[in-house]
C-alpha cells in the first residue's frame, strides 16, 4: 500500500489548470484505491506554490511541469528524483512560425522583429523558443521585441491559451513571428486560427521533455514505488481508466528520464528566470 | 534483432496532414504488427512540420529524415484490440460493454460499459418480432389523409358527447399504453434490438392514437369529457409495474387484449365514417402489440412454464389494489350505453346497454381464449379474466 511516512495516503500535487483536473485526479484516485495504492491530490493555483508545497514535505509526489521540475532541481540542489511521465510527455518540439508571404527565412531574419510567445513562465511557448533564438546567436531580447500573451501566469504555460494568442498575434501581423508547440500548429490550423497555408515553419527547436511526477530523493522508495507501478500497469484498453488517461492526454505511462530538459535548464540559466540561484546538479 | 524494414509504404504525395493524411497513415498502419514499419513519402512541405507531432498523440514512433527527402519511418502500435461479436447470433446474455454498437459491428476495446438492466434473452425476448416490426412500419398511417374528416356529420348533442367521453376514455388509456414500452425501451440492451424497435413502433402508435382520438373529441363541438378517478387508479398501476415481463402480459395481453374487443365494437356502432374509420385503424395497430405480448408470454412460459402462475398473482394483486374500483366508470358505462344505443330514449337506452353488457361478455370470452391459448388452465383463465380491471385496460 502506497503510504507516506507518516501513515496516510501518498499525496500527490496537482496545479489546478482546468476543472478537469479534479475530475482526473479523482477518477485516479478512486481507480488506484481499487489496485490497493491509496493516494490523496492537493491542487495548487500555481507551480511555485506547488513546488514548495513538494520541498517541504506537504506533499510526497508533485505533478511538475519542466518548468517546475528545473525549480526543484536548482532550489535543493539536484536532490530530487522524476519517477514517472507520460509517453506525450516525450520528444516535444516547438515551432518558431512566420506567415507564409513573410521575408524572413533564418533566424537572423528576426533582428528587429517581433516574436509572439505565450506566457512568460511557459517552457514549450517561451522559454525554450527563446533560448533557440538565443543559440543562433540573436539576444532576443535586445535584438527583436519580445510579445509576451500572459495569459494565467503560475501555470507554466499548461493551457494553450497564451499560444493561440501568439498564433493570433501573427496572423493578425502584430507580430512578424510565433512559438506554438508542435502539437498546437496542427490544432491551430484545424480549428481556424491559422489559416491552411498562410504560415510556414521558420525552425524547430531540438526536441525536449515536458511533465514528471517530482519526488524528494530523500523519500522512501517503497512509498512511491506502488504508485508508480500502478500507473505503469494501466492499460489505455481499460474502460475504467480510459477516459481519465484521454482527458490527462496519454496513451501510456512510462519510467521517467531526465535527459529532455537541458534546453529548458539553459532557458532559465541565460534569462535569469529565478534571479540567478545555483544552477542545477542535475540528476 | 527485430526487423526495421518497413513491411508498408505509404505514398501521400504533396497532401498534407491537415488536408486528410492520417486517412491514408492510419490505413497504412492498420495492417501492421506492433513494431513492424511503414516508410511514408510525402511531399508536402507542412508534412514534415506536423507528422512527429501527429505521431506522438496517436503514441507512435516517428523516425524522420530518410532519404530521399520527405521520406519518414513510422513504427507501428498495432491494430487496436477489438471485441467481436456475432451479427446474426442473439446471445443469451448481452455484456454491458457491447454498449449500444449494432449487434455484429467490431467494437474498441476500452468502450464503457452500459447499464442495461435487461440484458437476458430470456428477460425480453419474442419470436415473430421481425413480422411484426415490419407490418407495423408497413401500416403506419396517417390521420391527415386517412380519416375522412370532411365526412363527420353533425350528430345528435348527446351522441356526440357520447363519443367526446368515449375518446377522452381511449386516449388516457392509450398514454399509458405509450409510456409503459417508453419506460422500458431505455433498459433493454440494444443486442436485442428487435424488442426495442417493436416498442418503439408502439410507443409511435399510441402517441398516434391518442392524437386523433382526441382530435375527434374536440371535432364534434363538444369537447373532451371526464376522467374518473378509477381510471387514472387502474392504469398508475400499469405505468408503476416494475417488471418487464408483468407489465407486458398486464399491458399487451389482458389491456390491450380486451381494447381489441372494445374497438370492435366502437367501429360496429360507430355513429359516423370518421368514428368508424378511427376505430378499424387503432384495431389494426393494437393486434400488432397484443400479438407482441403473446409471442413474449409464449417465449418465457416455454422456457419457465412457473410463470404463469406469476402473471396469474399479478392479475389479482392488482385486482385487490383496485378493490375500491366496482365497476367501470360511470363517465364511460354512460356514454357506451349512449354510443351504442344511439340515443337517450327508452329504447335506445335499453338496447344500448343490451350491446355494452354484450361488449362485456365478449371482453370475458376473448380474454380467456386468449389466456388459454397462452396455456393457463381454463379455470385460472377464468379467474384471471374476471380479476382484470373494470376500466379494460
Amino acid at each position: 500500500m502506497s503510504k507516506s511516512s507518516a501513515g496516510h495516503a501518498l499525496r500527490i500535487g496537482a496545479v489546478a489548470y482546468d476543472p478537469k483536473v479534479v475530475t482526473i485526479w479523482e477518477g485516479f484516485l478512486h481507480y488506484l484505491a481499487k489496485h490497493g495504492v491509496w493516494i490523496d491530490y492537493i491542487l495548487y493555483s500555481n507551480y511555485d506554490a506547488q513546488v514548495e508545497a513538494n520541498l517541504s514535505g506537504e506533499v510526497d509526489v508533485a505533478w511538475n511541469s519542466p518548468l517546475a521540475w528545473v525549480k526543484s532541481q536548482i532550489i535543493s540542489k539536484g536532490g530530487c528524483l522524476a519517477i514517472g511521465m507520460r509517453d506525450s510527455d516525450r520528444d516535444l518540439t516547438t515551432k518558431i512560425i512566420v506567415r507564409a508571404n513573410s521575408h524572413v527565412s533564418s533566424l537572423a531574419d528576426l533582428k528587429g522583429k517581433t516574436i509572439a510567445v505565450g506566457a512568460s513562465d511557459s517552457p514549450q511557448a517561451t522559454l525554450i523558443p527563446l533560448n533557440w533564438v538565443a543559440e543562433s546567436g540573436l539576444d532576443p531580447f535586445r535584438d527583436c521585441k519580445v510579445l509576451y500573451h500572459n495569459v494565467m501566469v503560475g501555470k507554466h504555460g499548461d493551457h494553450v491559451g497564451g499560444e493561440r494568442d501568439a498564433a493570433r498575434a501573427l496572423a493578425s501581423g502584430a507580430a512578424d513571428a510565433a512559438c506554438v508547440l508542435d502539437a498546437n500548429y496542427g490544432v491551430f490550423i484545424n480549428e481556424g486560427t491559422l489559416d491552411p497555408g498562410t504560415t510556414r515553419v521558420l525552425t524547430t527547436t531540438l526536441p525536449f521533455d515536458h511533465c514528471n511526477f517530482t519526488v524528494r530523493s530523500n523519500l522512501p522508495t517503497e512509498q512511491w514505488k506502488p504508485f508508480v507501478d500502478a500507473l505503469l500497469g494501466m492499460s489505455f484498453e481499460d474502460p475504467e481508466v480510459r477516459a481519465l488517461m484521454e482527458m490527462e492526454g496519454l496513451k501510456k505511462w512510462l519510467p521517467a528520464r531526465t535527459n529532455g530538459y537541458a534546453q529548458l535548464e539553459k532557458a532559465v540559466q541565460r534569462f535569469n528566470f529565478y534571479g540567478g540561484a545555483a544552477t542545477s546538479a542535475g540528476s | 534483432m527485430p526487423d526495421s524494414r518497413p513491411k508498408q509504404k505509404a505514398e501521400l504525395e504533396d497532401l498534407s496532414l491537415q488536408e486528410g493524411a492520417p486517412v491514408l497513415l492510419r490505413r497504412a498502419l492498420s495492417g501492421l504488427a506492433k513494431g513492424e514499419w511503414c516508410e511514408v513519402h510525402g511531399d508536402s512541405p507542412e508534412l514534415a512540420d506536423h507528422l512527429a507531432a501527429w505521431c506522438r498523440k496517436q503514441g507512435v514512433r516517428c523516425e524522420t529524415g530518410g532519404a530521399p527527402p520527405g521520406t519518414f519511418r513510422i513504427e507501428a502500435a498495432g491494430p487496436a484490440p477489438l471485441i467481436s461479436m456475432s451479427r446474426t447470433e442473439i446471445a443469451e446474455a448481452a455484456e454491458p460493454v457491447w454498449g449500444i454498437e449494432p449487434r455484429g459491428a467490431r467494437i474498441e476495446k476500452g468502450v464503457p460499459e452500459f447499464a442495461f438492466p435487461l440484458l437476458h434473452k430470456r428477460d425480453v425476448w419474442a419470436c415473430e418480432l421481425n413480422a411484426i416490426y415490419s407490418q407495423a412500419a408497413a401500416n403506419q398511417w396517417s390521420a391527415a389523409r386517412e380519416v375522412p374528416w370532411n365526412k363527420l356529420p353533425r350528430l345528435p348533442v348527446d351522441v356526440e358527447a357520447a363519443v367526446a367521453q368515449v375518446m377522452t376514455f381511449l386516449t388516457e388509456n392509450e398514454f399509458a399504453a405509450l409510456y409503459v414500452p417508453a419506460r422500458f425501451i431505455p433498459r433493454i440492451h440494444p443486442h436485442y434490438r428487435e424488442v426495442v424497435e417493436v416498442l418503439a413502433m408502439q410507443v409511435v402508435d399510441e402517441a398516434r392514437h391518442g392524437e386523433v382520438f382526441t382530435r375527434r373529441a374536440e371535432a364534434g363541438g363538444v369537447g373532451l369529457g371526464t376522467t374518473a378517478v378509477s381510471g387514472q387508479l387502474s392504469l398508475k398501476t400499469l405505468l408503476e409495474e416494475p417488471d418487464f415481463t408483468t407489465a407486458v402480459f398486464l399491458l399487451c395481453v389482458m389491456g390491450e387484449g380486451t381494447f381489441l374487443t372494445l374497438l370492435k365494437f366502437l367501429g360496429d356502432h360507430a355513429p359516423d365514417p370518421v368514428t368508424a374509420t378511427l376505430a378499424r385503424l387503432a384495431h389494426r395497430d393494437e393486434a400488432r402489440h397484443v400479438a407482441f405480448g403473446v409471442e413474449h408470454m409464449r417465449y418465457v412460459f416455454e422456457r419457465e412454464p412457473e410463470m404463469r402462475l406469476s402473471m396469474a398473482s399479478a392479475v389479482e394483486r392488482r385486482s385487490q389494489m383496485l378493490a375500491s374500483i366496482s365497476g367501470l366508470s360511470p363517465y364511460v358505462y354512460d356514454a357506451l350505453v349512449v354510443y351504442a344505443g344511439g340515443g337517450l330514449s327508452i329504447a335506445q337506452v335499453r338496447a344500448g346497454a343490451r350491446h355494452v353488457a354484450d361488449l362485456q361478455r365478449e371482453m370475458d370470452r376473448a380474454r380467456r381464449e386468449r389466456l388459454q391459448s397462452l396455456g393457463f388452465e381454463p379455470g385460472l383463465a377464468a379467474n384471471m379474466s374476471a380479476y382484470h380491471t373494470k376500466n379494460f385496460m
